[in-house]
Protein backbone atom coordinates (compact mmCIF):
# COMPACT_ATOMS: atom_id res chain seq x y z
CA UNK A 1 0.00 0.00 0.00
CA UNK A 2 2.75 2.17 1.17
CA UNK A 3 4.78 1.10 -1.80
CA UNK A 4 1.72 1.94 -3.96
CA UNK A 5 1.34 5.58 -2.86
CA UNK A 6 5.40 6.26 -3.03
CA UNK A 7 4.71 5.50 -7.18
CA UNK A 8 1.80 7.48 -8.09
CA UNK A 9 3.21 10.16 -5.82
CA UNK A 10 6.71 10.23 -7.68
CA UNK A 11 4.58 9.67 -10.68
CA UNK A 12 2.80 12.62 -10.33
CA UNK A 13 5.73 14.95 -9.88
CA UNK A 14 7.63 13.59 -12.81
CA UNK A 15 4.41 13.88 -15.17
CA UNK A 16 4.35 17.61 -13.93
CA UNK A 17 7.74 18.20 -14.79
CA UNK A 18 7.44 16.63 -17.91
CA UNK A 19 4.59 18.99 -18.53
CA UNK A 20 6.72 22.15 -17.65
CA UNK A 21 9.70 21.09 -19.48
CA UNK A 22 8.26 21.71 -22.70
CA UNK A 23 5.68 24.20 -21.89
CA UNK A 24 5.39 25.73 -25.36
CA UNK A 25 4.61 22.37 -27.28
CA UNK A 26 2.23 21.59 -23.73
CA UNK A 27 0.25 25.02 -23.77
CA UNK A 28 -0.69 24.54 -27.45
CA UNK A 29 -2.38 20.98 -26.85
CA UNK A 30 -4.19 22.40 -23.63
CA UNK A 31 -5.32 25.19 -25.95
CA UNK A 32 -5.88 23.05 -28.81
CA UNK A 33 -8.24 20.79 -26.45
CA UNK A 34 -9.62 23.27 -24.22
CA UNK A 35 -10.83 25.29 -27.84
CA UNK A 36 -12.44 22.15 -29.49
CA UNK A 37 -14.28 21.20 -26.09
CA UNK A 38 -15.59 24.74 -26.04
CA UNK A 39 -17.44 24.56 -28.82
CA UNK A 40 -19.97 22.12 -27.99
CA UNK A 41 -19.76 22.53 -23.91
CA UNK A 42 -20.10 26.72 -25.47
CA UNK A 43 -23.14 25.53 -27.31
CA UNK A 44 -24.32 23.61 -24.54
CA UNK A 45 -24.33 26.50 -22.22
CA UNK A 46 -26.68 28.88 -24.48
CA UNK A 47 -29.18 26.37 -25.30
CA UNK A 48 -29.59 25.61 -21.58
CA UNK A 49 -30.13 29.49 -21.18
CA UNK A 50 -32.41 29.66 -24.12
CA UNK A 51 -34.28 26.90 -22.30
CA UNK A 52 -34.52 29.26 -19.23
CA UNK A 53 -35.45 31.98 -21.14
CA UNK A 54 -38.47 29.87 -22.75
CA UNK A 55 -39.42 28.60 -19.88
CA UNK A 56 -39.61 32.35 -18.51
CA UNK A 57 -41.51 33.63 -21.16
CA UNK A 58 -44.00 30.75 -21.54
CA UNK A 59 -44.49 30.96 -17.95
CA UNK A 60 -47.93 31.54 -18.28
CA UNK A 61 -49.67 30.32 -21.13
CA UNK A 62 -53.04 31.02 -21.79
CA UNK A 63 -56.47 28.89 -23.20
CA UNK A 64 -58.83 30.30 -25.59
CA UNK A 65 -62.24 29.26 -25.14
CA UNK A 66 -64.68 30.06 -28.06
CA UNK A 67 -68.80 30.03 -27.00
CA UNK A 68 -71.21 29.06 -29.43
CA UNK A 69 -72.04 31.41 -32.29
CA UNK A 70 -75.43 31.29 -30.77
CA UNK A 71 -75.00 32.16 -27.63
CA UNK A 72 -76.49 36.02 -26.44
CA UNK A 73 -75.45 38.60 -24.30
CA UNK A 74 -76.52 37.14 -21.43
CA UNK A 75 -74.73 33.73 -22.05
CA UNK A 76 -71.38 35.90 -22.33
CA UNK A 77 -71.70 37.42 -19.37
CA UNK A 78 -72.85 34.47 -17.35
CA UNK A 79 -70.04 32.22 -18.72
CA UNK A 80 -67.70 35.22 -17.83
CA UNK A 81 -68.40 35.50 -14.58
CA UNK A 82 -68.35 31.54 -14.12
CA UNK A 83 -65.31 31.49 -15.34
CA UNK A 84 -63.57 33.94 -12.92
CA UNK A 85 -64.92 32.39 -10.14
CA UNK A 86 -63.32 28.97 -11.12
CA UNK A 87 -60.43 28.18 -8.50
CA UNK A 88 -57.89 27.66 -11.10
CA UNK A 89 -58.36 30.85 -13.04
CA UNK A 90 -56.15 33.86 -12.69
CA UNK A 91 -57.66 36.47 -15.39
CA UNK A 92 -59.68 36.63 -17.73
CA UNK A 93 -60.13 38.57 -20.56
CA UNK A 94 -63.03 39.38 -22.67
CA UNK A 95 -62.82 39.22 -26.63
CA UNK A 96 -65.49 40.37 -28.60
CA UNK A 97 -66.27 38.29 -31.80
CA UNK A 98 -66.41 42.14 -33.62
CA UNK A 99 -63.04 42.82 -32.26
CA UNK A 100 -61.58 39.50 -33.03
CA UNK A 101 -62.79 40.04 -36.81
CA UNK A 102 -61.34 44.29 -36.61
CA UNK A 103 -57.78 42.08 -35.89
CA UNK A 104 -58.52 39.24 -38.52
CA UNK A 105 -58.81 42.13 -41.18
CA UNK A 106 -55.99 43.61 -39.94
CA UNK A 107 -53.40 40.97 -39.14
CA UNK A 108 -54.03 38.79 -41.94
CA UNK A 109 -54.34 40.97 -45.06
CA UNK A 110 -57.52 39.38 -45.61
CA UNK A 111 -59.69 42.51 -45.76
CA UNK A 112 -61.53 42.12 -49.15
CA UNK A 113 -62.62 38.81 -48.65
CA UNK A 114 -63.41 39.28 -45.18
CA UNK A 115 -64.94 42.94 -46.35
CA UNK A 116 -67.58 40.47 -47.87
CA UNK A 117 -68.84 38.85 -45.65
CA UNK A 118 -72.49 39.45 -44.84
CA UNK A 119 -72.16 37.86 -41.49
CA UNK A 120 -69.73 37.31 -38.99
CA UNK A 121 -68.15 34.17 -38.86
CA UNK A 122 -66.14 34.60 -35.41
CA UNK A 123 -67.60 33.50 -31.98
CA UNK A 124 -67.36 35.33 -28.63
CA UNK A 125 -64.27 34.20 -27.10
CA UNK A 126 -62.49 34.41 -23.39
CA UNK A 127 -59.02 34.32 -23.07
CA UNK A 128 -58.06 32.46 -19.93
CA UNK A 129 -54.73 33.13 -18.00
CA UNK A 130 -54.57 30.26 -15.63
CA UNK A 131 -52.96 30.64 -12.01
CA UNK A 132 -51.10 27.85 -12.24
CA UNK A 133 -48.62 26.96 -14.79
CA UNK A 134 -47.24 23.35 -15.63
CA UNK A 135 -48.26 21.14 -18.51
CA UNK A 136 -50.40 19.24 -16.28
CA UNK A 137 -52.37 21.60 -14.48
CA UNK A 138 -53.40 23.11 -17.73
CA UNK A 139 -54.74 20.52 -19.46
CA UNK A 140 -57.01 19.47 -16.66
CA UNK A 141 -58.12 22.88 -16.74
CA UNK A 142 -58.73 22.61 -20.67
CA UNK A 143 -60.74 18.93 -20.59
CA UNK A 144 -62.99 20.21 -17.78
CA UNK A 145 -63.92 23.71 -19.79
CA UNK A 146 -64.34 21.36 -22.62
CA UNK A 147 -67.19 19.67 -20.82
CA UNK A 148 -68.87 23.23 -20.32
CA UNK A 149 -71.90 22.76 -22.70
CA UNK A 150 -71.84 26.47 -23.47
CA UNK A 151 -68.15 26.54 -25.00
CA UNK A 152 -67.93 25.46 -28.24
CA UNK A 153 -64.11 25.14 -28.46
CA UNK A 154 -61.32 24.92 -25.94
CA UNK A 155 -58.12 25.96 -27.35
CA UNK A 156 -54.62 25.41 -25.18
CA UNK A 157 -51.88 27.72 -26.71
CA UNK A 158 -49.22 25.61 -26.28
CA UNK A 159 -48.00 24.62 -29.72
CA UNK A 160 -45.22 27.58 -29.64
CA UNK A 161 -44.11 26.16 -26.34
CA UNK A 162 -43.74 22.41 -28.56
CA UNK A 163 -41.88 24.27 -31.52
CA UNK A 164 -39.71 25.70 -29.37
CA UNK A 165 -39.32 21.80 -27.53
CA UNK A 166 -38.61 20.84 -30.88
CA UNK A 167 -35.92 23.52 -31.60
CA UNK A 168 -33.91 22.82 -28.51
CA UNK A 169 -34.44 19.31 -29.08
CA UNK A 170 -32.87 19.64 -32.51
CA UNK A 171 -29.93 21.94 -30.63
CA UNK A 172 -29.39 19.38 -28.34
CA UNK A 173 -28.86 16.81 -31.46
CA UNK A 174 -26.44 19.11 -32.66
CA UNK A 175 -24.28 19.56 -30.13
CA UNK A 176 -24.06 16.16 -29.64
CA UNK A 177 -23.04 14.84 -32.41
CA UNK A 178 -20.60 17.71 -32.12
CA UNK A 179 -19.16 16.82 -28.62
CA UNK A 180 -18.71 12.83 -29.99
CA UNK A 181 -16.79 14.22 -32.83
CA UNK A 182 -14.27 16.47 -30.99
CA UNK A 183 -14.16 13.77 -28.45
CA UNK A 184 -12.71 11.45 -30.85
CA UNK A 185 -10.71 14.52 -32.07
CA UNK A 186 -8.97 14.88 -28.37
CA UNK A 187 -8.48 11.69 -27.68
CA UNK A 188 -6.70 11.49 -31.18
CA UNK A 189 -4.60 14.65 -29.39
CA UNK A 190 -3.30 12.92 -26.60
CA UNK A 191 -2.67 9.75 -28.79
CA UNK A 192 -0.48 11.27 -30.71
CA UNK A 193 1.52 13.04 -28.26
CA UNK A 194 2.17 10.39 -25.95
CA UNK A 195 3.23 8.30 -29.10
CA UNK A 196 5.51 10.42 -29.73
CA UNK A 197 6.73 10.62 -26.43
CA UNK A 198 6.78 6.90 -26.13
CA UNK A 199 9.16 7.24 -29.30
CA UNK A 200 11.60 9.32 -27.37
CA UNK A 201 11.29 6.57 -24.65
CA UNK A 202 11.85 3.24 -26.19
CA UNK A 203 15.12 2.43 -24.59
CA UNK A 204 14.01 3.53 -20.99
CA UNK A 205 10.72 0.84 -21.99
CA UNK A 206 12.55 -1.73 -23.11
CA UNK A 207 15.54 -1.94 -20.22
CA UNK A 208 12.84 -1.27 -17.78
CA UNK A 209 10.74 -4.18 -19.21
CA UNK A 210 14.09 -6.38 -19.34
CA UNK A 211 14.46 -5.72 -15.52
CA UNK A 212 10.88 -6.57 -14.50
CA UNK A 213 8.56 -3.83 -14.84
CA UNK A 214 5.00 -4.65 -14.84
CA UNK A 215 3.04 -3.14 -17.85
CA UNK A 216 1.24 -0.93 -14.85
CA UNK A 217 4.39 0.90 -14.00
CA UNK A 218 4.98 1.46 -17.87
CA UNK A 219 1.68 2.91 -18.52
CA UNK A 220 1.63 4.53 -15.32
CA UNK A 221 3.42 7.87 -16.05
CA UNK A 222 2.14 8.15 -19.50
CA UNK A 223 -1.68 7.51 -18.07
CA UNK A 224 -0.88 10.62 -15.68
CA UNK A 225 0.52 12.72 -18.08
CA UNK A 226 -2.68 12.25 -20.47
CA UNK A 227 -5.15 12.84 -17.71
CA UNK A 228 -3.32 15.95 -16.61
CA UNK A 229 -3.28 17.24 -19.38
CA UNK A 230 -6.77 16.68 -20.72
CA UNK A 231 -8.24 17.97 -17.27
CA UNK A 232 -6.19 21.08 -17.90
CA UNK A 233 -7.72 21.13 -21.24
CA UNK A 234 -11.32 20.84 -19.70
CA UNK A 235 -10.06 23.52 -17.66
CA UNK A 236 -9.17 25.67 -20.81
CA UNK A 237 -12.80 25.38 -22.16
CA UNK A 238 -14.47 26.39 -18.80
CA UNK A 239 -11.91 29.42 -18.78
CA UNK A 240 -12.79 30.33 -22.45
CA UNK A 241 -17.07 29.61 -22.19
CA UNK A 242 -16.83 31.73 -19.10
CA UNK A 243 -14.91 34.62 -20.54
CA UNK A 244 -16.96 34.65 -23.54
CA UNK A 245 -20.14 34.58 -21.45
CA UNK A 246 -18.80 37.49 -19.69
CA UNK A 247 -18.31 39.51 -22.73
CA UNK A 248 -21.43 38.85 -24.37
CA UNK A 249 -23.19 39.85 -20.96
CA UNK A 250 -21.11 42.97 -21.59
CA UNK A 251 -22.78 44.00 -24.70
CA UNK A 252 -26.23 41.80 -23.75
CA UNK A 253 -27.27 44.67 -21.18
CA UNK A 254 -26.64 47.17 -23.40
CA UNK A 255 -29.21 45.60 -25.48
CA UNK A 256 -31.40 44.39 -22.71
CA UNK A 257 -31.71 48.02 -21.84
CA UNK A 258 -33.28 48.96 -25.09
CA UNK A 259 -35.84 46.15 -24.87
CA UNK A 260 -36.31 47.05 -21.11
CA UNK A 261 -35.62 43.12 -20.21
CA UNK A 262 -32.78 42.02 -17.86
CA UNK A 263 -31.73 39.05 -20.00
CA UNK A 264 -28.17 37.26 -18.61
CA UNK A 265 -26.47 34.65 -19.82
CA UNK A 266 -25.57 32.19 -17.02
CA UNK A 267 -22.40 30.42 -16.43
CA UNK A 268 -22.43 26.61 -16.96
CA UNK A 269 -24.13 25.05 -13.37
CA UNK A 270 -21.15 23.81 -11.01
CA UNK A 271 -22.09 20.02 -11.87
CA UNK A 272 -21.82 20.83 -15.94
CA UNK A 273 -18.42 22.32 -15.44
CA UNK A 274 -17.25 19.32 -13.27
CA UNK A 275 -18.38 17.04 -15.68
CA UNK A 276 -16.99 18.54 -18.53
CA UNK A 277 -13.60 18.60 -16.59
CA UNK A 278 -13.97 14.82 -15.69
CA UNK A 279 -14.80 13.90 -19.22
CA UNK A 280 -11.90 15.46 -20.70
CA UNK A 281 -9.60 13.93 -18.45
CA UNK A 282 -11.10 10.83 -18.94
CA UNK A 283 -10.74 11.41 -22.81
CA UNK A 284 -6.61 12.53 -22.08
CA UNK A 285 -6.76 9.48 -20.07
CA UNK A 286 -8.33 7.08 -22.81
CA UNK A 287 -6.16 8.86 -25.59
CA UNK A 288 -2.86 7.74 -23.78
CA UNK A 289 -4.03 4.23 -22.63
CA UNK A 290 -4.18 3.16 -26.21
CA UNK A 291 -0.99 4.87 -27.55
CA UNK A 292 0.69 2.74 -24.78
CA UNK A 293 -1.25 0.11 -24.86
CA UNK A 294 -0.58 -0.24 -29.09
CA UNK A 295 3.60 0.11 -28.06
CA UNK A 296 3.25 -2.74 -25.49
CA UNK A 297 1.64 -4.79 -27.68
CA UNK A 298 4.14 -4.36 -30.83
CA UNK A 299 7.39 -4.97 -28.42
CA UNK A 300 5.71 -7.96 -26.75
CA UNK A 301 7.54 -11.21 -27.73
CA UNK A 302 5.79 -13.93 -29.67
CA UNK B 1 17.86 -23.64 -9.74
CA UNK B 2 17.43 -23.79 -13.69
CA UNK B 3 16.63 -26.38 -15.53
CA UNK B 4 16.22 -27.08 -19.60
CA UNK B 5 14.59 -29.95 -20.56
CA UNK B 6 15.05 -31.15 -24.37
CA UNK B 7 14.83 -27.20 -25.27
CA UNK B 8 14.77 -26.38 -29.12
CA UNK B 9 14.77 -22.62 -30.13
CA UNK B 10 13.85 -21.96 -33.29
CA UNK B 11 14.07 -18.14 -34.86
CA UNK B 12 11.85 -16.96 -37.49
CA UNK B 13 13.44 -16.89 -40.63
CA UNK B 14 13.90 -20.80 -39.37
CA UNK B 15 17.28 -21.05 -38.16
CA UNK B 16 18.02 -23.45 -35.25
CA UNK B 17 19.42 -21.69 -32.76
CA UNK B 18 19.46 -24.25 -30.01
CA UNK B 19 19.05 -28.15 -30.19
CA UNK B 20 18.24 -30.83 -27.84
CA UNK B 21 19.26 -28.68 -25.01
CA UNK B 22 18.98 -30.07 -21.62
CA UNK B 23 20.91 -29.12 -18.00
CA UNK B 24 20.42 -28.37 -14.75
CA UNK B 25 22.19 -26.13 -12.11
CA UNK B 26 22.11 -26.22 -8.82
CA UNK B 27 21.34 -22.88 -6.21
CA UNK B 28 24.43 -21.50 -5.72
CA UNK B 29 26.83 -22.88 -8.58
CA UNK B 30 29.18 -20.92 -10.94
CA UNK B 31 28.97 -22.24 -14.35
CA UNK B 32 30.38 -20.55 -17.29
CA UNK B 33 28.51 -21.14 -21.16
CA UNK B 34 31.38 -21.00 -23.70
CA UNK B 35 31.34 -21.86 -27.71
CA UNK B 36 31.82 -20.14 -30.60
CA UNK B 37 30.21 -16.93 -31.80
CA UNK B 38 26.68 -17.39 -33.23
CA UNK B 39 26.83 -20.71 -30.86
CA UNK B 40 23.93 -19.81 -28.73
CA UNK B 41 25.00 -18.33 -25.72
CA UNK B 42 23.13 -15.14 -25.82
CA UNK B 43 20.07 -17.25 -26.54
CA UNK B 44 20.18 -19.70 -23.79
CA UNK B 45 19.97 -16.91 -21.62
CA UNK B 46 17.67 -15.10 -23.27
CA UNK B 47 15.21 -18.19 -22.34
CA UNK B 48 16.01 -17.93 -18.92
CA UNK B 49 14.84 -14.72 -18.27
CA UNK B 50 11.90 -15.17 -20.90
CA UNK B 51 13.26 -12.66 -23.44
CA UNK B 52 12.67 -15.07 -26.31
CA UNK B 53 10.21 -18.21 -25.71
CA UNK B 54 11.42 -21.80 -26.48
CA UNK B 55 9.78 -23.60 -29.70
CA UNK B 56 9.43 -26.30 -27.51
CA UNK B 57 10.69 -28.35 -24.04
CA UNK B 58 10.75 -26.87 -20.55
CA UNK B 59 12.73 -23.88 -19.14
CA UNK B 60 12.03 -23.98 -15.45
CA UNK B 61 13.44 -21.09 -13.36
CA UNK B 62 13.17 -21.07 -9.68
CA UNK B 63 10.40 -24.07 -10.05
CA UNK B 64 8.22 -22.26 -12.43
CA UNK B 65 8.05 -23.37 -16.24
CA UNK B 66 8.82 -20.28 -18.11
CA UNK B 67 6.91 -21.72 -21.57
CA UNK B 68 3.69 -21.82 -19.20
CA UNK B 69 4.04 -18.66 -17.23
CA UNK B 70 0.98 -16.26 -18.91
CA UNK B 71 2.99 -13.14 -19.51
CA UNK B 72 1.63 -10.71 -16.44
CA UNK B 73 3.99 -12.50 -14.40
CA UNK B 74 7.10 -12.44 -16.31
CA UNK B 75 7.93 -9.25 -14.74
CA UNK B 76 8.08 -11.19 -10.78
CA UNK B 77 10.13 -13.47 -12.66
CA UNK B 78 12.63 -11.02 -13.93
CA UNK B 79 12.81 -8.90 -10.52
CA UNK B 80 14.75 -11.96 -9.32
CA UNK B 81 17.03 -12.18 -11.89
CA UNK B 82 19.99 -10.47 -12.34
CA UNK B 83 20.66 -9.47 -16.04
CA UNK B 84 23.83 -7.98 -17.56
CA UNK B 85 23.35 -7.60 -21.38
CA UNK B 86 26.41 -8.41 -23.74
CA UNK B 87 25.29 -5.13 -24.90
CA UNK B 88 25.02 -3.48 -21.49
CA UNK B 89 21.73 -1.49 -21.96
CA UNK B 90 22.49 1.21 -20.15
CA UNK B 91 20.25 5.19 -20.59
CA UNK B 92 22.23 7.59 -22.15
CA UNK B 93 19.79 9.94 -20.95
CA UNK B 94 20.54 9.87 -17.38
CA UNK B 95 23.54 9.41 -14.83
CA UNK B 96 25.22 6.26 -13.26
CA UNK B 97 23.18 6.81 -10.28
CA UNK B 98 19.92 7.02 -12.16
CA UNK B 99 21.03 3.99 -14.49
CA UNK B 100 21.53 1.78 -11.13
CA UNK B 101 18.84 2.73 -9.35
CA UNK B 102 16.13 1.78 -11.77
CA UNK B 103 15.24 -1.83 -10.88
CA UNK B 104 14.47 -0.15 -6.97
CA UNK B 105 12.06 2.02 -8.80
CA UNK B 106 10.85 -0.28 -10.67
CA UNK B 107 10.33 -2.74 -7.39
CA UNK B 108 8.73 0.44 -5.59
CA UNK B 109 11.84 1.24 -2.96
CA UNK B 110 11.83 4.51 -1.14
CA UNK B 111 14.64 7.02 -1.49
CA UNK B 112 16.39 6.84 1.15
CA UNK B 113 16.88 2.87 0.84
CA UNK B 114 17.38 2.91 -2.67
CA UNK B 115 20.16 5.88 -2.63
CA UNK B 116 21.65 3.20 0.33
CA UNK B 117 21.43 0.39 -2.12
CA UNK B 118 22.85 2.23 -5.04
CA UNK B 119 25.97 3.50 -3.52
CA UNK B 120 26.63 0.14 -2.07
CA UNK B 121 26.29 -1.71 -5.38
CA UNK B 122 28.29 1.08 -6.76
CA UNK B 123 30.99 0.80 -4.00
CA UNK B 124 31.59 -2.71 -5.05
CA UNK B 125 31.87 -2.57 -8.50
CA UNK B 126 34.53 0.37 -7.57
CA UNK B 127 32.39 3.56 -9.40
CA UNK B 128 31.41 5.38 -6.21
CA UNK B 129 32.71 8.20 -7.45
CA UNK B 130 31.75 8.33 -10.95
CA UNK B 131 27.65 8.30 -9.65
CA UNK B 132 27.06 11.70 -11.32
CA UNK B 133 28.52 10.78 -14.82
CA UNK B 134 26.65 10.02 -17.75
CA UNK B 135 27.35 6.57 -18.95
CA UNK B 136 28.29 7.84 -21.87
CA UNK B 137 31.69 9.57 -20.60
CA UNK B 138 32.47 6.22 -19.11
CA UNK B 139 35.07 3.02 -20.53
CA UNK B 140 33.66 0.37 -21.97
CA UNK B 141 34.98 -1.35 -18.97
CA UNK B 142 33.48 0.93 -16.72
CA UNK B 143 29.69 0.68 -18.51
CA UNK B 144 30.15 -2.75 -18.07
CA UNK B 145 30.70 -2.54 -14.10
CA UNK B 146 27.64 -0.24 -14.30
CA UNK B 147 25.74 -2.93 -15.99
CA UNK B 148 26.93 -5.13 -13.54
CA UNK B 149 25.70 -2.73 -10.08
CA UNK B 150 22.27 -2.65 -11.79
CA UNK B 151 21.89 -5.94 -12.02
CA UNK B 152 23.05 -6.70 -8.03
CA UNK B 153 21.84 -3.63 -7.05
CA UNK B 154 18.25 -5.86 -6.29
CA UNK B 155 20.42 -8.54 -4.58
CA UNK B 156 18.91 -11.20 -7.01
CA UNK B 157 19.50 -15.26 -6.55
CA UNK B 158 20.72 -15.46 -9.77
CA UNK B 159 22.72 -13.54 -12.09
CA UNK B 160 23.67 -14.28 -15.58
CA UNK B 161 26.20 -12.52 -17.06
CA UNK B 162 26.32 -12.41 -21.34
CA UNK B 163 29.68 -11.60 -21.80
CA UNK B 164 30.86 -9.54 -19.16
CA UNK B 165 34.65 -9.09 -19.91
CA UNK B 166 33.95 -8.90 -23.70
CA UNK B 167 36.67 -6.44 -25.27
CA UNK B 168 38.27 -5.69 -21.74
CA UNK B 169 41.78 -6.19 -21.15
CA UNK B 170 42.92 -8.99 -18.60
CA UNK B 171 43.20 -6.46 -15.07
CA UNK B 172 39.61 -5.23 -15.75
CA UNK B 173 38.60 -8.88 -16.48
CA UNK B 174 40.29 -10.11 -13.50
CA UNK B 175 38.76 -7.22 -11.37
CA UNK B 176 35.16 -8.45 -12.53
CA UNK B 177 35.71 -12.17 -12.32
CA UNK B 178 36.82 -10.80 -8.78
CA UNK B 179 33.14 -9.46 -7.91
CA UNK B 180 31.53 -12.78 -9.53
CA UNK B 181 33.63 -14.41 -7.27
CA UNK B 182 32.33 -12.21 -4.28
CA UNK B 183 28.94 -13.06 -5.28
CA UNK B 184 29.41 -16.77 -5.18
CA UNK B 185 30.52 -16.44 -2.05
CA UNK B 186 27.22 -15.50 -0.74
CA UNK B 187 25.20 -17.89 -2.46
CA UNK B 188 23.92 -16.47 -5.49
CA UNK B 189 23.64 -18.62 -8.38
CA UNK B 190 25.74 -17.30 -11.79
CA UNK B 191 25.63 -18.42 -14.94
CA UNK B 192 28.52 -16.56 -17.24
CA UNK B 193 28.56 -16.60 -20.68
CA UNK B 194 32.27 -15.95 -22.02
CA UNK B 195 34.22 -16.94 -24.71
CA UNK B 196 37.45 -16.01 -22.66
CA UNK B 197 39.79 -18.58 -22.68
CA UNK B 198 41.88 -17.17 -20.24
CA UNK B 199 39.22 -16.71 -17.84
CA UNK B 200 37.99 -20.23 -18.14
CA UNK B 201 41.10 -21.80 -17.44
CA UNK B 202 41.68 -19.36 -14.20
CA UNK B 203 38.62 -19.56 -12.35
CA UNK B 204 37.62 -22.93 -13.92
CA UNK B 205 34.20 -24.15 -12.58
CA UNK B 206 31.55 -26.03 -14.44
CA UNK B 207 31.54 -25.64 -17.74
CA UNK B 208 29.13 -26.05 -20.71
CA UNK B 209 30.11 -25.85 -24.11
CA UNK B 210 27.48 -25.40 -26.85
CA UNK B 211 28.42 -25.80 -30.41
CA UNK B 212 26.28 -24.93 -33.42
CA UNK B 213 23.54 -24.93 -30.69
CA UNK B 214 24.11 -27.98 -28.98
CA UNK B 215 25.27 -29.24 -25.72
CA UNK B 216 28.64 -30.88 -26.02
CA UNK B 217 29.63 -33.27 -22.93
N1 LIG C 1 16.54 -12.34 -32.95
C1 LIG C 1 17.12 -13.23 -33.79
N2 LIG C 1 16.53 -13.53 -34.96
C2 LIG C 1 17.08 -14.41 -35.80
N3 LIG C 1 18.19 -15.08 -35.55
C3 LIG C 1 18.85 -14.83 -34.39
C4 LIG C 1 18.34 -13.89 -33.46
N4 LIG C 1 19.16 -13.84 -32.40
C5 LIG C 1 20.15 -14.71 -32.67
N5 LIG C 1 19.98 -15.31 -33.86
C6 LIG C 1 20.83 -16.33 -34.44
O1 LIG C 1 20.96 -17.38 -33.53
C7 LIG C 1 22.29 -17.82 -33.48
C8 LIG C 1 22.79 -17.82 -32.06
O2 LIG C 1 22.85 -16.46 -31.63
P1 LIG C 1 23.39 -16.04 -30.21
O3 LIG C 1 23.26 -14.59 -30.10
O4 LIG C 1 22.72 -16.86 -29.19
O5 LIG C 1 24.91 -16.45 -30.31
P2 LIG C 1 26.06 -16.24 -29.24
O6 LIG C 1 26.55 -17.56 -28.87
O7 LIG C 1 25.59 -15.37 -28.16
O8 LIG C 1 27.14 -15.48 -30.11
P3 LIG C 1 28.14 -14.33 -29.66
O9 LIG C 1 29.27 -15.00 -28.96
O10 LIG C 1 28.59 -13.74 -30.95
O11 LIG C 1 27.39 -13.39 -28.83
C9 LIG C 1 23.10 -16.92 -34.38
O12 LIG C 1 23.38 -17.62 -35.58
C10 LIG C 1 22.19 -15.77 -34.68
O13 LIG C 1 22.33 -15.37 -36.02
MG1 LIG D 1 25.93 -13.46 -27.56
Amino acid sequence: MKIWLIQHVRVLLFTLRRLFATPLSSLLNILVIGIALSLPMGLYVLLQNVQGLAEQVAGTPQISVFLSLDSDKEDVTRIGKQLKQHEAVGRVEFVPRDRALEQLKQTTGLADVIGGLTQNPLPDAYVVHPNKAGAQALEALRDELQKWPELEHVQLDSAWAHKLEALLKFGRMAVLILAVLLSFALAAVTFNTIRLQILTQRDEIEVSKLIGATNAFIRRPFLYFGLLQGLLGGAAAWAIITVSLHLLNGSLASLAQLYASSFMLHPPSASDSLTLLLFSAYLGWLGAWLSVAQHLWQIEPR
Amino acid sequence: MIRFNQVYKRYPGGYEALKNVSFEIAAGEMVFLTGHSGAGKSTLLNLIAAIERPNSGSVVVNGQNIAKLRSGALPYLRRNLGLIFQDHKLLFDRSVFDNVVLPLQICGFDHRESAKRVRAALDKVGLLQREKTNPIALSGGEQQRVCIARAIVNRPSILLADEPTGNLDADYANDIMGIFKSFHQVGVTLLIASHDEGILQKFGGRLLVLKHGELQS
